[in-house]
């Protein structure tokens, strides 16, 4: 199952970016294999949130941690069948240790 | 006809003092037509207290799916450039608060799986007072999208006398869709760095779309030469100058006009009106 989380940089050492849609990163994890891939968010005006719910369903990613999530991102989220987990601060590495070790709370899709 | 918007790079500069002294001197003249185009707070009716007709809504078509037609083949989601649809899952999934009615995803469907739903986003007011006709709009809370209510706006314009346009402050795509095609624009400000500096922005804008424009000075007294000096070297014309005074703004206060309250100032606005229909060569 891939994870990702929203990164102020690529790779694992990265400090995790707080916003979801407007991110610069992406750094996604395949949680059996631990193979690592950064994906570059490059959201347009309109919808960032939206956009980058269409580019992890297309990455095949299967839930995010992230510091917030919008209404219309949570929708967009919940659509594509991708959980989501809050988590702010610290490196990716840390956001997926701790979902490793079920410290991270799902945020509820406000439908 | 001559149509004169009334602008202002930042609000709270008393554009709105401006266009309704200037639609209510004139109206004693000829017909006048008021209209607001600040439609997302319009404030106009406050001062002019127009008895006010029935709303007319204002819609933009929005796109809307037929599940079994469709499938999922993510065409609508590339060609939208708003985000404002999706395909999640298999699933068409649309947000019409980002919606901007372009028509692009329904036209470009190629199962034909989408139609076109009206959203309503605003709507469209007229008016009377006295001899003033009166149009405003109002954009519905929650909705993002003003051009399209200004241009309803603008739709109502009558074909003759004058047209005065109270636009939206700033410099964004509402201010542009009221201040378009204009004769003459009026730039309101204050004789502040601030008031300048948003001056300056909207004397950019006016100049890129090709609109005659003539500099109004509220709050006029300390620090005028900041603007009269860039009026001068921008070739601008300065046409009034409203003093800062305690009687003005309370007259302002409590919802009045001053050319109704001070009839000197009648004669200013009404000057005022005859100096742009000189500069448009009316
Ligand atoms: S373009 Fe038409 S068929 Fe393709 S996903 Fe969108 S609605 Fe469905
Ligand atoms: S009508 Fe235009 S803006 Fe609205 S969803 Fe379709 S493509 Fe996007």
């Amino acid at each position: 199952m891939k994870v990702a989380v929203t990164a102020q940089g690529p790779g694992l050492e990265a400090e995790v970016d707080s916003r979801f849609g407007r991110c610069t990163y992406f750094v996604i994890k395949e949680m059996v294999t631990g193979e690592v891939e950064t994906v570059a968010n490059e959201p347009g005006t309109s919808g960032a949130g939206i956009e980058a719910a269409q580019l992890l369903a297309r990455a095949g990613v299967e839930a995010v941690i992230t510091g917030h999530l919008g209404p219309k991102a949570g929708r967009a989220l919940a659509a594509a069948g991708i959980a989501a987990y809050q988590h702010t601060g610290g490196t990716v590495a840390g956001a997926f240790a701790a979902l490793e070790a079920g410290e991270l709370a799902p945020i509820g899709n406000p439908v | 006809m001559l149509q004169i918007a009334v602008a202002s790079g930042k609000g709270g500069t008393g554009k709105t003092t401006v266009a309704t002294n200037l639609a209510l001197a004139l109206a004693g003249e000829g017909p006048v037509q008021f209209l607001d185009c600040d439609v997302e707070e319009p404030n106009a009716h406050l001062f002019l207290h127009p008895a006010l007709g029935e709303e007319e809504a204002v819609t933009i078509p929005v796109p809307a799916v037929e599940e079994g037609q469709c499938t999922a083949c993510g065409r609508c989601a590339e060609v939208c450039a708003f985000n404002a649809i999706a395909v999640l899952a298999g699933h068409v999934l649309t947000f019409p608060e980002l919606c901007h009615g372009c028509g692009g995803c329904t036209l470009l469907c190629p199962e034909g799986a989408l139609r076109e739903e009206k959203r309503k986003i605003g709507i469209v007011q007229g008016g009377q007072r006295g001899e003033l006709v009166f149009v405003q709009g109002k954009l519905e809370i929650g909705a993002a999208l003003a051009p399209p209510v200004v241009e309803a706006v603008r739709a109502k314009e009558q074909g003759m006398g004058t047209v005065i346009i109270d636009a939206a402050p700033g410099t964004s795509c509402p201010v542009v869709a009221a201040i378009r095609d204009v004769d003459f624009c009026l730039l309101v400000t204050e004789p502040t760095p601030f008031g300048l500096h948003d001056l300056d922005l909207a004397a950019r804008l006016v100049a890129e779309l090709g609109v005659p424009a003539g500099v109004i000075l509220n709050r006029a007294g300390e620090g005028d030469e900041l603007v009269e000096e860039y009026c001068q070297r921008q070739g601008l014309p300065l046409l009034l100058k409203i003093p800062f005074s305690r009687n003005l703004a309370a007259i302002y206060a409590q919802g009045k006009v001053l050319v109704e309250e001070l009839p000197q100032w009648r004669e200013v606005f009404l000057n005022l009106g005859r100096e742009i229909g000189r500069r448009v060569g009316r």
